[in-house]
């Protein structure tokens, strides 16, 4: 069984072995609202999650967010990394998640085929 | 929504919406009672009764960015279908509880789908929010709660890679127990 005393040993291993970088890094902002959750939001959710756990990412921030009003482009992703535009993500799959972490998170290159938003200036 | 936890994922974002950042999700199946309950305690900003009144009409809704609301709408309609009821209890700055009861039996009762793909979304996307969660299956159960995890991380996040594969086999490894599944 993974038990919270597992964590705690998980803990003092990370805390051994890694300096943690603070809020210096990419920030991955899914849309949850009905609209959202009805396009399939959570296995898109879970892809991300999964993506992260098997690439080692260790300074990426996940966080959901409700409807932003674009309710026919759900799955809606946004993509942030420190001091680039806000690149919103349209009609995202599971399928395309690898593509978008491994090109733009990973390697910073916007996956433009997909893009259906973009703001430069910092929110 | 074909799954129930799909209608949760909806009820907390309402929550989130509202405010809360201590937010109580409850499941307890029932199986000998032919019932299943989900409860979401939020300590939202809550609503007036008037508004309370129409949130099962799918032509109201408090967002700005469109003019319909389905979430409640939708809960509703698969409670009542399934032989139970949406239970709505709030008060302006007291927060608000959602209920939806379902006959488990029900020929229209939904699946509750992925549960834990939706608790890991919910616990990982949400920094600044508590959320304790309970689940019940006769007389097994499973509970856990952000604040302590937390607590065990020490500012680790639960985005750290091998924090997320903790969560997941956690949450996997407790809900199978609680259909009877591992030891």
């Amino acid at each position: 069984m993974k038990t919270l005393e597992d964590l705690k040993r998980l803990r003092e291993k990370l805390q051994d072995e890694t300096r943690l970088r603070h809020s210096s890094g990419t920030q991955i902002i899914i849309g949850m609202g009905t609209c959202g959750i009805a396009a399939g939001a959570r296995e898109v959710m879970t892809a991300i999650l999964d993506e992260i756990a098997k690439r080692n990412l260790q300074d990426v921030e996940v966080r959901q967010t409700g409807c932003i009003g674009m309710c026919e482009k759900e799955v809606l992703v946004d993509v942030v990394r420190p001091g680039e535009p806000r690149i919103t993500y349209g009609k995202v799959k599971p399928a395309v998640v690898s593509k978008i972490i491994a090109e733009h998170v990973v390697n910073g290159r916007i996956v433009e085929e997909l893009v259906v938003g973009k703001i430069t200036r910092d929110r | 929504m074909h799954e129930l936890s799909l209608h949760i994922l909806d009820l907390v974002q309402n929550s989130l919406e509202a405010g809360a950042n201590d937010i109580f999700l409850e499941i307890i199946e029932d199986r000998p009672k032919d019932e299943l309950m989900l409860r979401v305690t939020d300590n939202g900003k809550g609503m007036h009764e008037t508004l309370l009144g129409t949130v099962r009409d799918p032509f109201v809704s408090t967002r700005k960015t469109r003019k319909v609301g389905l979430g409640l709408p939708l809960i509703d309609m698969t409670a009542r279908q399934a032989g139970g009821s949406l239970d709505i209890e709030s008060k302006p700055g007291k927060g608000t509880v959602v209920k939806a009861t379902y006959c488990l039996n029900h020929i229209d009762c939904p699946p509750l789908g992925k549960i834990g793909a939706a608790l890991k979304a919910l616990l990982v996307g949400n920094p600044g929010v508590n959320i304790r969660y309970y689940h019940q299956v006769d007389s097994q159960t499973f509970s856990l709660s952000t604040q302590e995890i937390r607590g065990i991380l020490h500012g680790i996040p639960l985005t750290h890679p091998d924090v997320l594969l903790w969560l997941d086999g956690h949450i996997r490894e407790n809900l199978a127990r609680l259909y009877g599944g591992v030891k």
